[in-house]
This record gives structure tokens, sequence and C-alpha cells, in this order.
């Protein structure tokens, strides 16, 4: 057994490990699948995929209650499902559809369900990490142990938004969690050229905060780095800034050649460190769970998807009174 | 005692400070008597005419139609006819350069609106009059102390004058739970305990009026005579409209046309006046204590106390007053009055004839409370 | 009961009252306490101004001194709305939202119309505005028709003490993002304010003067020039009725078009520049839905468009007068369609 697994298996049970997995493999078929719905033309929009990150997203809100709150970016619709919003009701909002999470008014950029903490992709670098500061306030100044955890990738973490927020959850000792997704590029450019420091992770030294790198492509990695975070957070010891070192799987958004891209990096990264790959020889190597139970899990995910695409396409779009709506609660 | 006398701009509530020249009803060489009729003012808050103090004949109209004039300021100049021109010119001089407008923000001299607590809760009250039995104005449903400005200051003059803010209403505490009739009386014979008012005159406007019978009953021996105008409690029938629209209204737009409701002359619902009932009616509180005392009072639209025959029992001298054009409770009510009770209904006046047939009603009131 | 108070006095009251109401009123900014964490007085500042003096040693909890970090704190009040908290944050001046405007006007006043009506966003952002003070052009500006562009934003500008507190207790109690512009030359204004908790409803006019020649349409601080002009041109026969639109957004269109229907005649009077600003936007209102009731061209007093100088000389001409205004209001009565 390995020593990530030894140390999450003292609290992670054959069913945690089912349900994350099955997580994982919701985004990847939802991601998958948009990958090639996108190039029909029938999605409005762009759409940036997050594919290959899936573990982070799963091993961050692993840790989390309905009542955490997440932030996230533009590259959210795994966040989103790892959250718990509707995977139907997202595909239809991607589609624009009048049954769409957003009722087809935000889109892949701003799929958001404040009932379950999803506080909205976003379509904004580096807006998130303001916003949960304000949840991390509101939990204390109410006086509950919720958290809150805002995703940034490495492009993000140069935006102020991020420092500031970090030097605001120090200082009013916030219970908030700042995630970086580091995948390797902000949007078509490389940390050589985009980032100052190696380690990202490190600007938490400067506000006083505890940093960490764990590989994004390890579940169990990224789970015992949240849950350290997250029992901080919750007793009180303040905010912590999690690196996660990753690989995108497609270009910043779909029709992106990647023309900026080592051509062996994906398929190098997808027949070595997937983390579906790496999580299924873990926790299989282990005994802990069958590959028949995982096999199941993927055709029920894979038909999860197909009807989700096949509702979305089918749904009505919004009607046109829809476009004054819900601008204000009242005005 | 000098042979020309001024006109001038009256001071109708506490924050007038001028007012604007309207019609004028006399001419120069017009002969006018005590209590005449002779221009019309408007203010910010309300509209009125100016009577006559004097007799005479009116020698100057010093302003016109339109023109702002400070409170104090001169209006018109009457003197008998015997008076030199000469002499006329001469007081309009003087009088010109030796006023001096009072000041918008000193208040010296003027006694503002005091707050007691009565059973608990703060009650804000205003006192006009030095001497003479105590009178105490109670105002209606949604109104307040000010809605006396007419009436208290010519009360004055021959009594002690108090008006109050009933709970719930003005400057009082905004609570007026239980809400009920007599929680309202027993307030009121509180208000005079605490100012030590053995007995008092009680005068009633609408709902003011049932306040004013609901105490009468409760404690005749404090109570030495009722006015009531416009009141409540005459019988079952009223416009519960009105009180549904009043409780309602959330803007001018919807406001405006329930206030009209009260006056005869719909000109007398002036913006400020709106303004005003507004401003009252977001204040925290006002909204749940006026509907929780429509529901006590009026359910459904209807009176829940006919006191008038009860009233009648007590034997106190009783003044009904109603204005013929009353569209909130029906003049007809008039008729319910208790026996022996003096009775006037006022042609042309609406639901509120102390306001819109000020001069009338305060004779009314002059000549019932000397008798009574 | 009613008494004189400050229109500082009337917003601190206002915060106060609705923090006692309210648990989940919070109150932060720079300074709002300043000095909460020193050995020294802990509300030593109590805001640049002292206006919010008083609150922390009530509330200090639920009053906090920030970063000098508005995209930080400031989206933190977006975040605290959504999570369930009504925020009041300060910006301090409104010339600084340059460095928070992403968290004001793409998360905040978008989030609702975003996720299609399932979000409510109660904050609120108080900012002082204007100029007058000789703080030259990074502390001066009117800078409202930039937030009255944003839907999703609601805009506020009392020009009284009674209209402070009333607006500022029903922009706490709104569900949608407000900016409250206060302006820093009327913090020592006085007037009547009930000690009662009260609410003056959005996009509603105050009709400041009636009057039936022209119709003065005047924002904030312009008010009281305005009404100024409106008394000088009184003594001079001509009758000016002065409309405060209390609020841009939502903007109180059907007062402005009622009274142009019965005089005939506009002059706006605005602080803020004259392109894309308050005073082209009513003028454009009344030209498109009332054109045939003009009887003269409309007229708008604004400054001109330059930054707000420093020089006090400079600065006095930059801002519109009282005199400004009757010039331009004898300006339309003289002049009249025929």
């Amino acid at each position: 057994m390995t020593a990530d697994l030894q140390a999450a298996s003292d609290v992670l049970t054959r069913q945690d490990l089912l349900r994350y997995y099955r997580v994982m493999r919701t985004v990847r078929e939802f991601e998958e699948r948009l990958h090639i719905e996108f190039a029909t033309g029938e999605i409005p929009g762009f759409v940036h995929l997050y594919a290959g990150e899936e573990a982070i997203a799963a091993g961050v809100c692993a840790n989390l209650r309905d009542d955490d709150y997440i932030a996230s970016t533009h590259r959210g619709h795994g966040h989103a499902i790892a959250k718990g919003c509707d995977v139907r009701g997202m595909m239809a909002e991607i589609y624009g559809k009048a049954t769409g999470i957003c009722r087809g008014k935000g889109g892949s950029m701003h799929i958001a369900d404040l009932a379950v903490g999803m506080l909205g992709a976003n379509g904004i670098v580096g807006g998130g990490p303001p916003l949960v500061c304000g949840v991390g306030l509101k939990a204390r100044v109410t006086g509950t142990d919720q958290v809150a955890v805002s995703f940034t990738g490495d492009g993000g973490s140069n935006q102020g938004t991020f420092l500031e927020s970090l030097n605001l959850a120090a200082v009013w000792n916030l219970p908030t969690i700042f995630v970086v997704e580091n995948n390797g590029y902000a949007e078509a450019t490389s940390p050589m050229f985009h980032q100052a420091g190696i380690e990202i992770a490190k600007r938490a030294d400067g506000f006083g905060l505890p940093g960490a790198v764990v590989d994004g492509h390890d579940f169990f990695a990224v789970y015992e780095a949240t849950r350290e975070a997250v029992e901080r957070a919750r007793s009180g010891g303040g905010p912590s800034l999690i690196e996660c070192k990753v690989l995108r799987y497609y270009g910043h958004f779909e029709g992106d050649q990647q023309t900026y891209r080592d051509p062996d990096e994906v398929p190098d990264a997808r027949a070595n460190k997937d983390c579906l790959l790496l999580f299924e020889r873990r926790v299989t190597g282990d005994g802990l769970v069958g590959a028949d139970e995982l096999r199941a899990i993927d055709g029920e995910i894979a038909t999860l998807i197909d009807e989700a695409v096949a509702e979305a396409k089918r749904a009505p779009e919004p009607a046109l009174d829809a476009v004054l709506a819900d601008v204000y609660v009242s005005y | 005692m000098s042979d020309v006398q001024p006109v001038g701009m009256p001071k109708w509530g506490l924050s007038m400070t001028r007012g604007q020249v309207g019609a004028w009803i006399v001419d120069v060489g017009d002969e006018v008597s005590v209590g005449d009729d002779v221009v019309e003012i408007e203010t910010e808050k309300i509209n009125g005419v100016v009577e006559s103090a004097v007799s005479g004949v009116v020698r100057r109209r010093v302003v016109d139609t339109g023109a702002w004039v400070p409170v104090g300021g001169l209006l018109a100049v009457v003197a008998d006819p015997s008076v030199p021109e000469e002499e006329i010119d001469r007081f309009v001089e003087e009088f010109q350069a030796g006023f001096v407008p009072e000041e918008e923000d000193t208040e010296d001299g003027e006694a503002g609106p005091e707050t007691v607590e009565v059973g608990g809760r703060a009650i804000r009250y205003a006192r006009w009059g030095e001497s003479g039995d105590p009178v105490v104005l109670v105002h209606g449903f949604g109104g307040d102390l000010g809605n006396w400005l007419f009436t208290a200051p010519a009360l004055a003059e021959r009594h002690r004058v108090y008006a109050l803010d009933l709970p719930g209403h003005g400057g009082s505490a905004k609570n007026v739970e239980p809400g009920d009739l007599a929680s309202l009386a027993q307030t009121l014979l509180g208000f005079l305990a605490v100012n030590g008012i053995d007995r008092a005159h009680l005068v009633g406007h609408s709902m003011g009026g049932l306040v004013a019978m609901a105490a009468a009953l409760r404690d005749p021996r404090r109570v030495a005579s009722l006015a009531l105008i416009g009141s409540a409690g005459f019988g079952t029938e009223m416009d519960g409209a009105y009180i549904d629209g009043f409780v309602g209204a959330g803007s001018r737009r919807e406001l405006k046309p329930v206030l009209q409701r009260l006056f005869a002359d719909q000109g007398l619902v002036t913006r400020q006046l709106v303004d005003d009932v507004l401003k009252y009616k977001r204040l925290d509180g006002v909204g749940a204590s006026l509907r929780l005392l429509a529901d006590e009072l009026f359910p459904g639209g209807a009176q829940r106390h006919v006191l008038a025959g009860d009233v009648g029992a007590l034997g106190l001298p009783v003044l009904v007053v109603w204005g013929d054009r009353d569209q909130v409770v029906p003049p007809s009510h008039a008729a319910n009055a208790p026996a022996g009770a003096r009775v006037s209904v006022l042609e042309g006046a609406g639901h509120s004839p102390h306001m819109e047939r000020a001069n009338d009603v305060n004779r009314l009131l002059e000549g019932f409370l000397s008798g009574a | 009961m009613t008494r004189k108070i400050t229109y500082q006095q009337a917003i601190n009251e206002a915060l106060a009252q609705e923090m006692r109401r309210d648990p989940t009123v919070v109150v932060f900014g720079e300074d709002v306490a300043g000095g909460m964490g020193t050995d020294q007085e802990k509300d030593a500042w109590g805001g640049v101004l002292g206006v919010t003096k008083g609150l922390w040693p009530e509330f200090p909890d639920r009053v906090l001194d920030t970063p000098i970090s508005e995209s930080a704190y400031i989206g933190a009040a977006a975040g605290a709305a959504s999570a369930g908290l009504r925020p009041v944050a300060e910006l301090m001046f409104v010339d600084f939202m340059g460095v928070c405007f992403d968290q004001i006007f793409n998360q905040a006043a978008k989030f609702r119309y975003m996720f299609g009506g399932k979000a409510e966003t109660p904050m609120v952002i108080r900012t002082m505005y204007g100029a007058g003070i000789r703080a030259a052009s990074q502390h001066s500006q009117s800078l409202y028709p930039l937030f009255t562009h944003i839907p999703g934003l609601k805009v506020v500008l009392p020009s009284t003490p009674y209209d402070a507190k009333g607006l500022l207790i029903q922009a706490i109690r709104d569900n949608d993002p407000v900016i409250f512009f206060e302006h820093k030359v009327l913090y020592t204004m006085q007037g009547e304010v009930p000690e009662e908790a009260y609410v003056v409803p959005f996009g509603e006019a105050a009709v400041v003067r009636e009057g039936d020649d022209v119709t003065i349409v005047a924002l904030g601080r312009m008010v009281h020039m305005a009404a100024e002009a409106a008394d000088t041109l009184a003594a001079e026969g001509v009758s000016c009725e002065v409309i405060d639109p209390r609020t841009t957004s939502p903007l109180d269109e059907e007062t402005i078009l009622e009274s142009v229907e019965r005089t005939g005649r506009l002059v706006v009077v605005d602080e803020a520049g004259p392109r894309c600003g308050m005073a082209a936007d009513i003028a454009s209102l009344v030209a498109t839905r009332a054109f045939e009731f003009l009887r003269a061209p409309i007229r708008t007093v604004t400054p001109p468009h330059t930054p707000v100088p420093f020089s006090p000389v400079l600065e006095d001409v930059y801002v519109p007068d009282a005199a400004c205004v009757t010039e331009a209001v004898r300006s339309v009565t003289v002049r009249q369609f025929t």
C-alpha cells in the first residue's frame, strides 16, 4: 500500500473511493464528450476543458461539505461537477438552453449553483479569490465552521486579486484555501515568460501562511494536502495555499491548435500520469476496489453523459423575454 | 392702539417659515371685520386662509399673488378710512424697515413637541396656551398632532391645549400592541394622568373621536366634554377602501388619491402633505402598526365599535361636527349623535373640516367649550 | 421624533441602526475603525472623515479595517453577500474604483443575471465623490455615470441628511448591489432626520421646489445649487421645478417627464462630466420621450470635459454653481421654439 493511500485510507472508505472515482470519471467523460460535440459547431461560444486535471477538483472537493463554498475559473466544469452541480443542467447550460443550470444565461464560463456552494465559474482570470475571502468572513462573523476554496490557474496567480486575497485572508485569519492549478500555461504562455519565482506555493511564505506543492495528477496527494488545509481552516487556523502541478489535455480553449506545446506532452501524460489511471492502479492494486466495479461506473457515466447531451440538444431555447429577466431582484 | 393695523403672514405649524400668497379675497377699499377671510396662503405643507384679526378698511395689499413672504411679513394694511394715505405709506415703510424674518434655525421661544412615557411607550405631544381648562386634541388614523395646526393656536387663547400623537403615529413609539380600542383609550387616559390633568375637554377627529369616547366611557370623571369631528364610533359604515389605501400606498402616486378622499377641496392635498405622510409611513414599524389598528378597529372595512349611544348615557356635553362631503365616515352618522349633543354639519367640507374649514370649526369649538 | 443632524451623522446612524437590527450587516473598509489594531484609541479615525466613528466600539466583530487592497475587500463583499451577509464596504474615494472595478461590474453586478436569477448579492459600497475640497484630479471625481451604465448595479446619491439615512437603510436592506455616493462637501450639512429607522425607496425622485416655467433636474450636491437658483429666479417671476432623482439607477423617469410636460423647458445640472454623463442621459430621455412638449432647447450645466483641477480658483470655476444654473434657466426662458 502506498504511503498516500495509507494515510488517506484512515479516513476513506470503499464507498468514498468509488464516489471520488465517479466524480473524476464524470468530469473526464463530460469534457471528452464536449471536445467532440464542440467540433460539430452546435455549442455556442467557447469552452475551456478541464480534462487531465480531474484529481484536483475531486481531491479538493472530497474534503468539503455542501455548505462550504468554492469559487472557480473559466475552466470550471470539473469544479462544478465535483462540488455537486447537476450534470444534466450543466450540459444544457453549455448548449444555452432554458433548462440549463443558469437558464441559459451564463454558459460554460458562468456555471454556478449557490445552493451547493458553487460561486461560479468565472470569465475573469483571478476573479475568484476575493470572493472566497467574503465567504470566509461570513463564516467568521456568523460563527460557523464553513470553509471556502478558490481555484486559480498559474496565470491567475499573477493577478493582484490573488495576492491581495492571500494578504486579506491572512490578516483577517479567514477559513480559506487558495488552490493553484498550475497546468503549465497561462493561456499559451509558459511560466518561463509569465511567472517570477519557481514555485507559486512559495508566495504563501510572504504572507505568513502555509504553502504546499503537490502532484495534481495524484488524487491522494491533493486529497491529503486539502484535508490538512481544511482542518486548519475549520479550527480557526486560517488560510492555506496549495499549488497543484498538472497538465491539461486540451488547449486553452476548444479550437486552440496548441502550437506552443511539444506534441508528445499530452500523449505522454495520458499514458503515464493520467489521474484516473493512477487512481485505479492504486485502489485496485491494494485490493480495496475491484476493476469491475470501476468499469460499472464507467458504463453508468457514459450513459449519463449520452443522456445529458441528448437532453441538452432537445431542450427548449430560453423564451425571448428572458433577456430582460433577473438583472435585479427588484428594480 | 394704533389706528393702522398690519395683516401678517401667519405661522401654521412649527416648521413653517414662509408662505406663498394665493388669491386675494379682499380688495383695497373693502371693509373687513374680525374673522373675515383676507387672502389665501399656500405653504409647503398646507394651504389656508388668513383671517383679519382687526376691523377696518383694507388700505393696502402689500404683496402680489405668487410672492413668498416670511412668517410675520406684511401682507396687507387695515386702517380706519380717516387715516391719511401718507400715514399708511409711512407705516408700511417703517414696518418693512424694522422687519426681521425669523431665522430658520432659531426656534427660541417656541416650545417644540415633548415626549412623555405613558404605559411604557414614548408619547409625543405639543402644548399651546398658558391658562384655562385643559383641552386635549386627538388625531385620526394615520394622523398626528400636526393635523391641529389651525386648531390649537386658536383654542390656546382661552385654554391650555395639548395635542398628542397616538401610539404608532407621529413621533410616538411605533408599536401599538395589542392595538385594540381599550389600549388606545388607556393611553389617552394615561397621558392625562402623567400631565397632571384631572379633567379635560377631549376633541377627537375620526378614529381620535372614537378613542375620546372610549376614554370617556372608561373614566367619565376625567372628561369634561367631547367634541367629535367626522368621528368614528357613530355607526358601522365607513370607507374601508380608504383605510386599505392608506395602509397599502407605497408611493406618492398611490397615496395622493387616498389623501384626497380626506378633503372636499382636493387642491388642499399638496405635494408636501403627501410627502410628509409618506415619510411617516416609511418609518420602521408604522406599516405593521397601522395594519394592526385597522384590523382591530375596522375589520373587513367596517367599524367594530359604535359608542355614540353609550356616550349619550354619560350626560356629557357633546359637540358633533361633520363635513357634508365626508367620504370616509358618512355624514349621515351625525343623525346618530347622542341625545342633547350639538350637531353641526358644514356644507362643502370633507372628512377633515378642522383643516379644510378651520375658521368655522374653531368658532364652533370655541363656542362649545365656552359653554361646556 | 425628528431632529437636526448632519449628513455624516445620518449615515453613521443608519449604519448603527441597521447593525443593531440585523446581525448579518458588517462594515469594512480602509480605516473604518482606523485604530482597531493599536494600543491607542480603538476607533481613532472611524473612517478617514470620521463617518463610521463609534461603530467599532459597539460592534467590534462586525466593523473591520482592511488592507489598502480594494480588489480583495470589495470582492470579499460580493462573496460575503453571496454567502448570506449584508456587507457595507467603504471604497474611500470613488476615484479608487479603478483598482477594483472588475469585482464590482463583472462579479457583483452580473451574478444574478449570469446565474439565471438564482443569486442575490445584497452588498453596499459606500464611497465619497465630488469636487470642492481642493483634492485635485484623483480624489474629486463624480463617477456615478460609470456605475449607472452597468446593469445589475443600483446607484444612489443622496443630497440631504434625510435622504442619506433613508436611502442607506434601503441600500442595506436591498437585495441587489448598491453603490452609495456620499458628497464630501455635504457631510456637514444639517437637516431634519427622524430618530427612527426608515427607508427612502429607490427610483423615487424628490421634488425639491414646485414650479411651472422650467424643470431643473439636479443631482447630488447640485440640488442645492439648483434650489438656490430657483429661489433667485422666483424673485424675478420665473417659477422653477427642481427635481432631485436621488437614484440614477433606477431613475424616476416618470417624475421628470411629467414635469417637463407641464413646464416645456428642461435644465439638467450635474457635477459629473458632460460626455456620457447623467446630464446627457436625462436630456436624451426628455428629447426622445417628451420632445413635443419642449418649448425651448434643453440646457445642461456640467463641469467642462477636463479632470478636476487643484488650484482653488480653477476648481471653483470648474464646479457649476447657482449662478451657472440661473444663467441656464434664463437662457431657456428667453429662447423659445415658436
